[in-house]
């Protein structure tokens, strides 16, 4: 099963609206409640991420029978420098992102923590790719 | 303990999400940073936070928590309150703070579990 998703930059009410359908698609096939859990809080991150740093990005998520693998591409700023943003508590969102209670430098530790393996592309100025995998 | 026992016991105001009042409630979280709550919270958790707009229900769905408890008599946005009738997890209402609260509905339920 393949699903993809167009996610908006700035538009924080759509904002996890994909990890929404795919946890629905994950619950029909009788997983874990930890793996649904991973890929939740994993994928939710990276949306919030496109959603708060980023101008536009596309999710594809691909569901195998033995794992989930999430990729996210936007066209945006970029990360310089990505061990830096790993960085539990480093973030560079915008005050109005932090009123809403986002913007803590917890999304991508999170999605570290939570996925099978996460790898990281980057061009500054042209935009970031996210691969996330969870395991069944 | 449900939602329920939860609103009769602490005099909770009910926003929304009535459909959900018999939900049980397995332990709960306090943080208005919405990752924390995302990474740390646990399903059936109660969730205590003073944010207030739509966001709070995305997390609240995506990680299964009981209801939700807005404190210092703030009010949850129209899309927070939409979201939540949709998925039948109720938003509440509290003119306490945050530590208030908290305290009071950690008593309830160790006397519970
Ligand atoms: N898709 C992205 N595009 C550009 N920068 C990003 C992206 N994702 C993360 N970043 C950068 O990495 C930082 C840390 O991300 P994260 O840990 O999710 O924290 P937060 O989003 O709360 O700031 C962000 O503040 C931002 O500078
Ligand atoms: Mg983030």
């Amino acid at each position: 099963m393949t699903f993809t998703y167009e996610i908006e930059g700035g538009n924080f009410s759509r904002a996890g609206t994909a990890s929404s359908d795919i946890k629905k698609a994950l619950k029909q096939l009788d997983l874990d409640y930890t793996i649904i859990k991973r890929v939740v809080v994993s994928l939710y991150e990276a949306e919030v991420n496109i959603v708060a740093h980023a101008r536009r990005g596309t999710l594809t998520a691909d569901i195998d029978p033995d794992r989930i693998v999430m990729v996210l591409d936007d066209q945006g700023p970029g990360i310089p420098d990505i061990d830096a943003a790993m960085t539990a508590g480093f973030s560079t969102a915008s005050s109005r992102v932090r009123e809403m209670g986002f913007g803590a430098g917890m999304g991508l530790p999170n999605i570290k923590k939570n996925a099978d393996s996460l790898n990281i592309q980057s061009t500054v100025g042209v935009g970031t790719r996210l691969e996330i995998v969870v395991n069944f | 303990m449900t939602v329920k026992d939860l609103i009769q016991a602490l005099e909770l105001k009910v926003f929304s999400g009535e459909q959900g009042l018999e939900n049980e409630i397995q332990g709960g979280y306090t943080s208005d940073l919405l990752s924390d709550v995302m990474g740390h919270c646990n399903q059936n958790d109660v969730w205590v936070t003073l944010q207030t707009h739509r966001n709070i229900m995305a997390i609240a769905s995506l990680r299964d928590l009981a209801a939700i408890v807005i404190v210092k008599d703030l009010e949850p946005e129209p899309e927070a309150i939409n979201k939540s009738n949709q998925e039948n997890i109720p938003i509440l209402g509290t003119a306490l703070g945050a530590f208030e609260i908290s305290g009071k509905i950690y008593e309830l339920l160790k006397k519970k579990v």
